[in-house]
């Protein structure tokens, strides 16, 4: 079976994101970017899956501007087997929207025809948690979202879910899309042989166009502004002092 | 416009978070509600009952058991004929859910909403609440999440709503429900406390975590909440993470017990009414949005500190 992961390229979960002066977004230039965490758990899971030899290729999918080639071939010093970046002008960049990048993912899930597709269950930068979700939608697949478990058998996987209320156990058929949540597993780092390694395996450049894909964005940013900033307290000295504070607040008699 | 905002139940009973989304829905304008479910006549009867709601849409039958998206979606998609938004809460359900209505209607989601500012203008939190965008959406219908922190909980009582039975569609046989390991407990809900006592890496392990933290928040008739960290090393369960990518909550008091603070963390908790941080570090991150900060060894203080209350 084919696994299709996909990987975005955002600022490193590290770095304090600053809002720009000019409330036009958040500042990225001279910003380290990573691959999002959630997507390195998904590879790191497409490559158990092929260990287990349930996987037999891994396709790394990525949409964004060219530097998105980099998270691309840190997929593949990971484990994947070959990449595809689908390259957006500069004047949009890592902005595709969920709905677009799911079409997008839909589209190469029809070229290549994958068992299963693996995305994270969210990017830290939108915080949209909405991808995987649509592209089930649009390929009429079953989605196995916030995958804390994934066990494969017959034909069929086994998802457990971390919900608000647990952990909820789903199966699905094949094909399906899984979202990882941060338990599923540790993502290993690429070693040094592996990354040189990484640079010759394949990696194809195509365009939303292309693909037959209108990614003109549906949600305006009108605005970015900061949050209401919290001011510091004050220190207490001593648990009596702060019993005391509590009091006042009226938490305790 | 009319709202169509989507029902999330346990047991025959609304979950709390329904409440918000309805209050954000009626700032679109009229409310119906949206029941989804094997047997659901008593949860669409306290729909039909929460202030604001005027109609009350219910697909009933075997195949939308535990709110299978793959089965709930489309019969959602299709009721959404007849209106300009779809609301859901913004909890593990809603966002299952509304992404998989949104994409079989054409439509980019707004995750995730703050507030209301027109009837196509958000705003929502991106970068781990970093920052705040407002957004305007183009889309002709609206499907929207909503953050329960953000609007106040319509009451359950108040309306007397008429129930109207939908096509319930057919099992798409694409998924089935296997388990719900529900973590048991009788303190209050996380999301919905008004005190919270929360634990971190620090605590050192499960057995630790429940000495120090369980006696505190019973001392206070608070939930417990953990930091990744303290989740990831399995002293406390999935569910009690907050942050970024756990749950938000906004509780009265909420004490930060061992944790430093990281952005992802803060995300979740930063807007609770007042914060108080007890850590051995002077120099950790969360002091520079607690209210209260005590700087001492954890060990000492808590079980002093619940002694003493
Ligand atoms: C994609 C992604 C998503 C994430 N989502 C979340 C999320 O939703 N929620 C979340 O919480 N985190 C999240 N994180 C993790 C986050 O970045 C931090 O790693 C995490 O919050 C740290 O947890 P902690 O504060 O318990 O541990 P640490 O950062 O290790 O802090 C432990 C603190 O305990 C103090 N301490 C140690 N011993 C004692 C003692 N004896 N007495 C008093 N104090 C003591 C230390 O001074 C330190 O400040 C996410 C990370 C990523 C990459
Ligand atoms: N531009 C992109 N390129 C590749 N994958 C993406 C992109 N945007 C989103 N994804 C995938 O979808 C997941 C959820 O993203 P989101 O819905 O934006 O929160 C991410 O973790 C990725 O796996």
């Amino acid at each position: 079976m084919k696994v299709l992961v996909a990987v975005k390229r955002v600022i490193d979960f590290n770095v304090k994101p600053r809002v720009k002066m000019d409330g036009s977004g958040v500042d990225l230039a001279n910003v380290k970017m990573s691959m999002n965490p959630f997507d390195e758990i998904a590879v790191e899971e497409a490559i158990r899956l092929k260990e287990r030899g349930v996987a037999t290729e891994i396709v790394a999918v990525s949409i964004g501007p060219q530097k998105a080639q980099e998270t691309l071939r840190t997929s593949l010093a990971m484990g994947a087997d070959r990449a595809i970046l689908v390259q957006t002008p500069d004047d949009i960049g890592s902005e595709v929207e969920p709905l677009a990048v799911a079409k997008i993912l839909a589209k190469i899930a029809s070229e290549e025809q994958p068992g299963m597709i693996i995305l994270g269950k969210q990017a830290i930068d939108d915080d949209s948690n909405q991808t995987g979700q649509m592209l089930a939608a649009l390929l009429g697949w079953p989605q196995g979202t916030f995958a804390s478990k994934v066990e494969h058998a017959d034909g069929q996987v086994t998802v457990t879910r971390e919900v608000d209320g647990g952990l909820e156990t789903d199966r699905l058929k094949l094909p399906a899309v899984i979202t990882t949540d941060l338990r599923l597993n540790e993502p290993r780092y690429a070693s040094l042989p592996n990354i040189m390694k990484a640079k010759s395996k394949p990696l194809a450049t195509r365009t939303a166009d292309e693909l037959g894909v209108d990614i003109t964005r549906r949600l305006e940013t009108l605005k970015v502004a900061e949050p209401p900033k919290r001011q510091a307290g004050d220190k207490v000295g001593s648990v009596d002092e702060l019993v005391g504070k509590l009091k006042t607040l009226g938490v305790v008699q | 416009m009319t709202a169509l905002v989507y029902v999330e139940h346990e047991n025959g009973e609304v979950r709390d978070a329904t409440l918000a989304a309805v209050t954000a829905g009626s700032k679109l304008g009229e409310v119906h509600a949206f029941v989804a479910g094997n047997n659901v006549a008593a949860v669409a009867d306290a729909a039909a009952k929460i202030a604001g709601v005027s109609k009350v849409l219910v697909a009933d039958g075997p195949h939308l058991d535990h709110g299978l998206a793959e089965n709930v979606a489309p019969v959602a998609a299709a009721a959404m004929a007849n209106y300009a938004a779809f609301v859901a809460a913004s909890t593990t359900t809603g966002r299952n859910l509304a992404p998989r209505v949104a994409a079989l209607l054409d439509v980019m989601q707004i995750s995730d909403i703050l507030s209301v500012e027109d009837d196509s203008i958000f705003t929502r939190p991106i970068y781990a609440g970093n920052a705040i965008a407002t957004v305007r959406s183009s889309d002709s219908k609206k499907v929207i999440t909503v953050r329960g922190t953000a609007f106040e909980k319509a009451s359950r009582e108040g309306a007397s709503a008429s129930i109207e039975p939908v096509d319930a569609g057919s099992d798409s046989a694409l998924s089935s429900f296997v388990a719900m390991d529900a973590s048991e407990s009788e303190r209050p809900e996380l999301t919905s406390a008004k005190i919270i006592v929360s634990g971190g890496r620090a605590l050192g392990s499960a057995e630790q975590f429940h000495a120090l933290i369980d006696p505190l928040a019973d001392k206070l008739g608070a939930a417990v909440g953990a930091s990744r960290a303290a989740v990831d090393a399995g002293y406390a369960p999935n569910d009690y993470q907050v942050g970024q990518t756990g749950k938000i909550v906004a509780p009265e008091i909420y004490i930060a017990i061992g944790i430093s603070g990281a952005i992802q963390h803060l995300a979740g908790m930063k807007d609770s009414r007042v914060i108080v941080a007890i850590n051995k570090d002077e120099e950790a991150p969360i002091f520079q949005v607690a209210d209260i900060g005590l700087v001492g060894d954890l060990f000492k203080i808590v079980p002093e500190l619940t002694e003493k209350l």
